[in-house]
C-alpha cells in the first residue's frame, strides 16, 4: 500500500488506491467524453456567438446569430418543413407499428417474424434512400410500372415539390414500422394474459379488450415511443442527403440538412451552430415532456 | 397458454392475417425490387422495368461495382467509372471492427468503475455523461469536424474512428446498469485472494456479463456499419470510403440522363449482405438486443 500519510483526510481520499484505480478505469473514456462530447457541447455554444468561416480567425458578434436566426424566413420555412415531416411519419408509423405487434401478438409469435420485419431497420439510411429512389423512378420504378398498368397516372414522388416530404417520411416509416412493432410486442408480452381471459369470460370481443385492456397497458412503451421517434424525427438527414438534396425547390430542407448547409457549403459555422442550439433547446423540451408522461404513465402498470 | 385450435377461422382471424401478410410483403418488396433489378443485364433494364422476376440473371452488375470488368466493358453497358466496391467494404469491416471491439472494451472499463469503484468525483461525472445522451449530433459535428481539421487527420482512418472508439454515453450507461447487478461476493472472495481490479474485471466481471456486452455490440455494429453522416464529411478521399458513402458518392456521380441503375443496386445489395449474413447467423439475439435496447 503506497497511501501518503501525511496529507489531510480529505485530500487522502483523492489519492487512496481505489480512487486511483477508479480514474484510470474512467481514463480512455473521459478522455473520449471530455474530447467529443464535453469541450464541442461548449464550444458549439461558443461557436454560435462568432461569426466564422474556418478561413479567418472567429470574429465574436454577441447575438447577431440569434437575431438573423430569427429574421430568417429560410429557417422559419426549415422548422415548418421538420414539424410537417414529423406530422406526417409519427401518426403513420406508431398505428401501423401497433397494428403489426397486435397482428404478431395474436397470430405468430415466431422470432422468425420479428427477424423479417426488423430487417428494414438494420439497413442503413443511405441503402434504404437507394432503394425507393429506384422503386419509385418516375418512369422505370416498380411502383409506377404497376400504377401505370392499373391505368392510374405515374406519381413523381421525390421529383414533386408536393410530394417529395410526404415520399421521406414514408421511407422512414417503412424502415421504423417493424423495429417500432418490436417495441409494442415486447410491451405487449407484460400485459398479463389473465386479464384477457377474464374479460373473454365476460365476453368481451377483440375489439373490447383492444380498447379496454390492451391500449390503457400499452400507455407507457407509447408514450416511450412517440417521444423517443419525434426526438428522432426532428433530426432526419440522412434520406434528404441521399435522395433529395433538400429540394425540389426547398421542399424537404428540414432543419439539420438547413443546419448542415450553413456549416459546410456557406461556412457560416456561426449561423450554423446557433441553429443547432435552437434544434437542441426544442429537444430537451420534448426530453422533459418525455420523463413527465413517463412518470404519469408508470403507475397504469403498477 | 392459449391454445390456437381454440380459435376457429372466424372471418376476422383471416382478416387478421391477411393484413400481417400485407404488412410482411411491404417489408419485403423492395428488397426483391432490388435483387431483381441486380441481376438484370443494364441494357434490358428498360424492357425488364415490368416483370417482377428476371428473365435472364446476370451477374455481370456484380463483377462492375467490383471492379472485376475493364473500364471499356463497363462504360459500353452504361457504367460510368470503374468504381470498387471492395475497397469500401473493407473500409466498412475496418471501420465497424475498430469502433466495436474498443468502444465496448473502454465504455465496459469506465461502466464497471461507474458502477462498483469508489472514488471522489464518481456521481458528478456519471451524471455528465448521462446529460450527453440527450446532446443532439447536430450539436457536435460542427466543433468535432473543426477539432479534426485542425489535428489534420481528415481522410484519415483515425479521423473516422476518433469520436467513436472510446465511448459513447449509451454505451456506458447501458453497461453500468447491468455491473450494478453482480453480485458483490465474486468480486470480494477474488480481492481477499489478492487480484488486482482489472484481474477482477477481466476474469470475473466480463466472461459473467456476455449477454448485456454481446447485446451492446450487436447495437453498436449495426449503428456503425450504417453510419453515415461523419465518414461522409471527413472522408472525401475514394481509398477511405466506407460502403454508406461510396454508395451516396456512386448515386452522385451517376450522369442525369442514364443512370446507372442495376449498378447501384448490385453495389446497394452487397450493402445488405453483411446486415443480413448477422440476423441469420444472430437472428434471436439481434431481434433480442433491439428490443432490449429500446426498452431498457
Amino acid at each position: 500500500m503506497q497511501r501518503p500519510r501525511r496529507l489531510p483526510p480529505a485530500l487522502r481520499q483523492f489519492f487512496s488506491r481505489e480512487a486511483l484505480t477508479g480514474w484510470l478505469f474512467i481514463l480512455p473514456a473521459f478522455v473520449g467524453f471530455v474530447l467529443f462530447y464535453l469541450l464541442p457541447s461548449i464550444r458549439a455554444f461558443s461557436i454560435s456567438f462568432t461569426d466564422w468561416n474556418l478561413l479567418r480567425p472567429p470574429r465574436p458578434v454577441g447575438l447577431e446569430n440569434y437575431q438573423a436566426l430569427v429574421a430568417d424566413p429560410n429557417f422559419w420555412h426549415a422548422l415548418k418543413v421538420t414539424g410537417l415531416y414529423v406530422l406526417f411519419n409519427i401518426p403513420l408509423q406508431t398505428v401501423l407499428a401497433l397494428l403489426l405487434a397486435v397482428l404478431m401478438d395474436r397470430l405468430v409469435r415466431s422470432i422468425f417474424v420479428r427477424a423479417v420485419i426488423i430487417l428494414p431497420y438494420l439497413l442503413s439510411n443511405v441503402v434504404v434512400a437507394m432503394i425507393f429512389l429506384w422503386l419509385l423512378h418516375p418512369i422505370l420504378g416498380y411502383v409506377n410500372v404497376f400504377l401505370s398498368s392499373l391505368g392510374l397516372e405515374r406519381q413523381p414522388f421525390f421529383g414533386s415539390p408536393d410530394q417529395a416530404l410526404a415520399t421521406v417520411a414514408g421511407v422512414n416509416i417503412w424502415r421504423h414500422m417493424g423495429f417500432t412493432a418490436l417495441l409494442f410486442y415486447a410491451g405487449l408480452q407484460s400485459i398479463p394474459r389473465s386479464l384477457y381471459e377474464a374479460a373473454a369470460i365476460d365476453g368481451a370481443g377483440e375489439w373490447r379488450m383492444f380498447w379496454r385492456i390492451t391500449l390503457p397497458l400499452l400507455r407507457p412503451v407509447t408514450v416511450f415511443v412517440l417521444v423517443t421517434s419525434v426526438i428522432g424525427s426532428f433530426q432526419i438527414f440522412d434520406t434528404v442527403a441521399v435522395a433529395t438534396g433538400g429540394g425540389p425547390t426547398y421542399a424537404t430542407r428540414v432543419i439539420v440538412w438547413y443546419i448542415y448547409e450553413n456549416a459546410f457549403q456557406f461556412f457560416k459555422m456561426g449561423y450554423a451552430s446557433a441553429m443547432s442550439m435552437v434544434l437542441f433547446l426544442i429537444l430537451v423540451v420534448f426530453t422533459l415532456l418525455q420523463m413527465r408522461l413517463f412518470r404519469a404513465g408508470h403507475s397504469d402498470l403498477a | 397458454m392459449r391454445n390456437r385450435a381454440a380459435y376457429p377461422l372466424t372471418l376476422g382471424r383471416i382478416v387478421a392475417w391477411t393484413l400481417l401478410a400485407v404488412l410482411i410483403f411491404i417489408t419485403l418488396f423492395p428488397l426483391w425490387i432490388v435483387i431483381k433489378t441486380a441481376v438484370t443485364h443494364p441494357k434490358e433494364l428498360f424492357q425488364q422495368a415490368s416483370l417482377l422476376f428476371p428473365s435472364d440473371p446476370t451477374l455481370l452488375n456484380f463483377r462492375r461495382v467490383l471492379g472485376l470488368v475493364s473500364l471499356e466493358e463497363n462504360l459500353a453497358v452504361g457504367g460510368v467509372a470503374n468504381i470498387n466496391f471492395l475497397t469500401a467494404m473493407r473500409n466498412s469491416v475496418l471501420f465497424t471492427l475498430t469502433i466495436v471491439v474498443s468502444q465496448t472494451f473502454f465504455s465496459a472499463m469506465a461502466a464497471y468503475a461507474f458502477a462498483r469503484l469508489r472514488f471522489p468525483g464518481r456521481d458528478g461525472i456519471f451524471f455528465l455523461f448521462l446529460a450527453a445522451t440527450m446532446i443532439p449530433g447536430a450539436v457536435l459535428f460542427i466543433p468535432n469536424f473543426i477539432l479534426i481539421k485542425n489535428l489534420g487527420w481528415l481522410n484519415t482512418f483515425q479521423g473516422m474512428v476518433a469520436p467513436f472508439v472510446l465511448m459513447t454515453p449509451f454505451a456506458v450507461f447501458f453497461l453500468r446498469q447491468f455491473f450494478l447487478a453482480v453480485p458483490k461476493e465474486l468480486e470480494e472472495a477474488a480481492h481477499l485472494d489478492g487480484a488486482t481490479p482489472f484481474y477482477i474485471f477481466w476474469r470475473i466481471v466480463l466472461p459473467i456479463s456476455k449477454t448485456p456486452l454481446v447485446t451492446l455490440a450487436i447495437l453498436t455494429t449495426i449503428n456503425t456499419w450504417n453510419e453515415f453522416f461523419w465518414p461522409w464529411i471527413v472522408s472525401k478521399d475514394n481509398n477511405m470510403q466506407v460502403l454508406t458513402v461510396a454508395l451516396k458518392v456512386f448515386q452522385s456521380q451517376t450522369p442525369q440522363g442514364s443512370p446507372d441503375w442495376t449498378g447501384l443496386m448490385a453495389a446497394t445489395f452487397l450493402a445488405i449482405i453483411p446486415v443480413f449474413i448477422l440476423l441469420v447467423v444472430l437472428g434471436r439475439q439481434v431481434v433480442e438486443s433491439l428490443q432490449f435496447s429500446g426498452l431498457k
